[in-house]
């Protein structure tokens, strides 16, 4: 196998996509950059700057892809360097880009779902007053998470982390003018630099122990790392991916961030920014398949993860929220596949659950739009008369998340399954999958059946909404998106032979299987079975609208309502221990630091006034000090004279 | 005389006398010059002093500085500061009490210090019998004080005056000149501070007679016409004849 | 029966003592004036005594121009006097605050 691991890589020839790569992440940058200096006096013409920006990075990227696709399989790992940015001694960052199979698999889903939600975004804003902003921030995103998936070196890789966190935390306050909002970016910023200290810790003992950041160099030096070195590295990388993909313990920023528009939501917290995370794990392969042992809990982690989330989810009632959960949930499924090493089948669901989350994002965001702006799935119902599109592509996605047979999330599911039943000690982490399989399928059963099915409870409501279909730029990406979901199966038929294995990989570097725990054929049916029962009952259960929680079972799904209480567990075991903590240094510092300054200020001011006291005015006070000085010096003289011995005689007539 | 005075109490008993008697008047008028109430017999006290002094000067074989010390002080100096209390008639202190407390007896604690340390100082080592000037044991150094050579010797060859003149015109000839300047220089000074200003008004501050208490009255008092001054007595009446109902609401 | 140089010394030491106590005490600033003209008196004697002491005339050549000096401060120093008494109508040195803090 040749590729990254090995450090096989080839320089970009000059004229080709890969030298033009780093335009990709360029261009949005500039655009946004534009519209926001000018953006308002562009006036109707910002939004299309935006989405021919986005629309040139797809097409570049498209480019680089079938340049890739037409080279050698061993020359696939393309480096073009950009220009020198940090030239500091042992330290020297190049401004350079990676174009291997990974990037261009990851940078086609970043431009073509950006693309698709930008067009979406012309017609969900349209009412917007500051369109202009948004398209900007969403290009900056685009641009940012394009710096993420092409940055050569570990630090370039993380400036874009930072921007995308940067652009998650600009777009979930897009609307800052409500403090909820405010707050829900706030949180996500905040959670998402611990896991980057992480990552940068992370970054600091790859340095220290191989000299350099860029990947070329450190991913085939990983083989000679020391055993305690590659587990603080392998622990810190996945706690900074935790941060970015909300995974246990970090998740609870997620859902939160709903509180941006819809778009973003598709675009930033389903399919693109979350599953940096993940991205971060395959791209580091090379280094995690010297220590399985971590790989393994970072699978648990995932596993955790998704069994939490998709419970949670279960008892969600807000349109978002349901989602949001999922995709918690999902990222889950995908770090239980990349924690056992089956990197392919941890980016084919990153690229399929990009096009159906994306999906049930903006069926979701169109369903808003129809219902003036109301999320509780309880008040909806019967949509699907209405809505037509929407309702059918978003049917389309709950069947590809539910992994119905021959949809992209079947394909990509059976994978990961598979790739878990294959690991030494994954047993509970194989049960917990099928379990969260069969949740994911009923909770997004009982997602669709509120929202499109049955009868049409927000006619009940004080102001009744007038559902509408959504206008084109709206439809026409549900509808490319729906295709996708439902082909995005051919990508990877088989997790050995299909299309997107063998294209990753040079990229990424599989752990050998080490056990049988189930054939794959039976768990293919079991998980068959689960998703059709979940289905099933999802639809028969909340088909004639919310039901009545039973009086025993009630406290459980309050629990689960409120997220399983993290939040409130963060904020008493966490937060209030550092509130108080700050109170007191506060108080130390007013106190004991400010408190010693101030006194040694206040201690000078009174010494001052006191010495102004002596300040009589008095010619003669003046005088009388002096005479003071004078005699302690005549004295102080006469003391050393007669200790130095020299003697003053009195004698004679004395 | 004075030559035949120094001579006279060479060594003998007649300097001891004679230091007894002078130092004697010397003290007591140095303590009627800081004790008397009135400045005019504090000038008087203080040229009793300088004369006191000059006849130290004598019998120390300064000779010159003796009359100096007469024409120079008792006569120039000690008359400028009589005619100086004369032309301000201030010869009059309120009272000895000092506005700040403990003032006196800070000082006199302080005078007896300074007067223990000087005396150690400077007098210490010169209280044995070989610091008599003049004497034998000065002389041969076998007594067990700084010995005392005395001038004898020195004014002998030349005199005290001429001596005096050849240091001044040879080796001190530079500081002697700028003595001289000096001299112009505080003449001119003297003047320049002693020229009446055109318009007095602007020289005396009103209400000087009260201690300036607060900061923010000197501007105040800067204005013209801000009120009526002591030393201004003319324009005060004037001001309170020309307002009448002030006295009156004052009354 | 002769004199030590000390006791000149002891003399002048207390004359410039009772100066000095006397600048202190006295309000009157002429007065106070008077008796810094006593102090360099004392200071005088001093190094006339001392002058004898060494057997040299140099120490009579200093207490000449210290003579000399007094008087140009004299001349100076009642010059200001008088231009204080015109500012303030009085010569009581504690009538003259403006060092005050």
């Amino acid at each position: 196998m040749t590729g990254l691991a090995e450090g096989a890589a080839v320089v970009a020839p000059a004229g080709s996509p890969a030298a033009w790569a780093w335009l990709m992440a360029v261009v949005p940058l500039v655009s946004a950059a534009v519209l926001l200096l000018v953006g308002r006096r562009l006036g109707r013409a910002a939004p299309w700057v935006a989405i021919l920006s986005a629309g040139f990075s797809l097409t570049l990227a498209v480019w680089a892809a079938v340049w890739l696709a037409g080279r050698e399989a061993a020359e696939r790992t393309v480096v073009h360097t950009v220009a020198t940015w940090l030239p500091a001694g042992e330290l020297e960052v190049d401004w350079a880009v990676l174009v291997d199979p990974l990037a261009v698999a990851m940078s086609l889903l970043v431009t073509g779902v950006g693309l698709l939600i930008h067009v979406y975004s012309l017609g969900y804003m349209e009412h917007d007053s500051d369109i202009p902003r948004f398209f900007a921030y969403l290009n900056l995103f685009l641009g940012s998470m394009l710096v993420l998936v092409l940055g050569e070196s570990l630090l370039t890789l993380f400036v874009g982390w930072e921007l995308v966190g940067l652009c998650s935390y600009l777009l979930i306050g897009f609307w800052f003018d409500e403090r909820p909002n405010a707050s829900a970016a706030k949180k996500a910023f905040v959670i998402n630099r611990v896991g980057d200290v992480g990552f940068m810790i992370a970054m600091f003992l790859l340095f220290g122990a191989i000299g350099s950041l860029s990947l070329v160099e450190v991913l085939p030096a990983a083989e000679g790392l020391a055993g305690g070195t590659l587990v603080a590295v392998g622990l810190l990388l996945l706690l900074g991916a935790t941060g970015k993909s909300a995974q246990i313990p970090l998740f609870v920023w997620l859902p939160d961030a709903m509180a941006g528009p819809t778009p973003v939501s598709a675009l930033i917290h389903a399919a693109t920014m979350v599953t940096a995370g993940v991205y971060l794990i395959a791209r580091m392969s090379p280094l995690y398949v010297q220590i399985p042992e971590i790989g393994l809990v970072v699978a648990a982690v995932g596993a955790a993860t998704a069994l939490v989330a998709a419970l949670i989810a279960v008892a969600q009632n807000d349109i978002k929220r349901v989602l949001a959960y999922s995709t918690v949930s999902q990222l889950g499924y995908m770090f239980m596949a990349v924690g056992v090493g089956a990197y392919s089948a941890g980016i084919f669901p990153l690229l399929t659950h990009g096009f159906f989350k994306a999906l049930l994002f903006l069926a979701a965001g169109s369903v808003m739009h129809a219902m003036a702006d109301r999320g509780d799935i309880r008040e909806m119902g019967g949509l699907l008369r209405d809505l037509p599109i929407t309702g059918g592509t978003a049917a389309i996605g709950t069947l590809a998340i539910a992994g119905f047979p021959l949809t992209a999330g079947f394909f990509s599911k059976e994978e990961i399954l598979a790739a878990v039943a294959d690991t030494a000690g994954g047993e509970v982490i194989l049960a917990i999958g099928l379990v969260v399989a069969l949740l994911t399928a009923f909770y997004m059963a009982r997602w669709f059946a509120l929202v499109f099915l049955g009868p049409r409870r927000f006619e009940e409501l004080d102001h009744p909404p007038h559902p509408h279909e959504s206008p084109l730029s709206m439809t026409l990406p549900l509808v490319l998106l729906a295709v996708a979901s439902l082909g995005g199966g051919v990508l990877n038929l088989d997790p050995e032979t299909g299309v997107l294995a063998g294209w990753l990989a040079p990229s990424v570097v599989a752990f050998e299987q080490t056990a049988a725990i189930i054939g794959h054929g039976l768990l293919e049916a079991i998980a068959i079975v689960l998703a059709l029962v979940g289905l099933a009952a999802g639809v028969l259960l909340f088909r004639a609208g919310p039901r009545e929680v039973s009086a025993s079972a009630a406290p459980a799904v309050r629990f689960a309502q409120d997220a399983f209480r993290v939040d409130e567990l963060y904020r008493a075991a966490i937060i209030t221990p550092g509130h108080w903590l700050a109170v007191g240094l506060t108080w130390f510092d007013e106190r004991g630091i400010d408190g010693a300054v101030n006194g040694a200020g206040r201690a000078t001011s009174g010494l001052a006034t006191a010495g102004a006291r002596l300040q009589t005015g008095f010619v003669r006070s003046y005088a009388l000090a002096v005479l003071i000085g004078t005699v302690l010096l005549i004295a102080g003289l006469v003391g050393v004279w007669m200790a130095a011995g020299d003697g003053i005689v009195l004698t004679g007539g004395w | 005389m004075t030559p035949v005075l120094a001579q006279a109490t060479e060594g003998g008993a007649a300097e001891l006398w004679t230091f007894i008697i002078v130092g004697a008047v010397a003290l007591g008028s140095a303590f009627g010059l800081i004790l008397m109430r009135n400045a005019v017999h504090a000038a008087l006290m203080l040229v009793l002093n300088f004369l006191a002094i000059a006849v130290l000067y004598a019998v120390l074989q300064a000779q010159f500085l003796a009359v100096i010390q007469l024409i120079v002080y008792a006569g120039a100096i000690v008359v400028l500061f009589l005619f100086v209390l004369m032309l301000l008639g201030v010869s009059r202190e309120d009272s000895l009490t000092a506005r700040v407390p403990g003032q006196k007896t800070m000082a006199s604690v302080l005078g007896v210090l300074l007067f223990v340390s000087l005396a150690a100082a400077t007098a210490g080592p010169f209280l044995g019998d070989a610091s008599v000037c003049g004497s034998e044991e000065a002389l041969t150094g076998t007594g067990d004080g700084v010995p005392c050579l005395g001038l004898a010797a020195v004014n002998a060859a030349e005199g005290n005056l001429r001596g005096l003149g050849f240091l001044l015109f040879t080796d001190y000839v530079w500081a002697f000149e700028v003595t001289a300047v000096l001299l112009v220089i505080a003449a001119i000074g003297a003047i320049v501070l002693g020229r009446r200003q055109e318009d007095p008004s602007e020289l005396v501050e009103p209400g000087s007679t009260v201690l300036p208490a607060r900061r923010g009255s000197g501007s105040a008092a800067t204005e013209p016409g801000a009120g009526p001054t002591d030393a201004d007595e003319g324009a005060a009446t004037e001001t309170s004849e020309a307002t009448p109902s002030e006295g009156e609401e004052r009354t | 029966m002769s004199v030590p140089a000390g006791y000149y010394l002891i003399l002048a030491a207390a004359l410039f003592s009772i100066g000095a106590v006397g600048v202190l005490i006295r309000r009157s600033v002429i007065v106070m004036f008077m008796c810094v003209e006593l102090m360099l008196n004392s200071v005088n004697l001093t190094l006339v005594t001392f002058a004898r002491i060494n057997a040299s005339l140099d120490g009579q050549v200093l207490a000449f121009f210290v003579i000399v000096v007094a008087a140009a401060e004299v001349t100076v120093g009642l010059a200001l006097i008088v231009n204080l008494f015109r500012l303030r109508a009085s010569t009581d040195a504690d009538q003259v605050g403006a060092l005050r803090a």
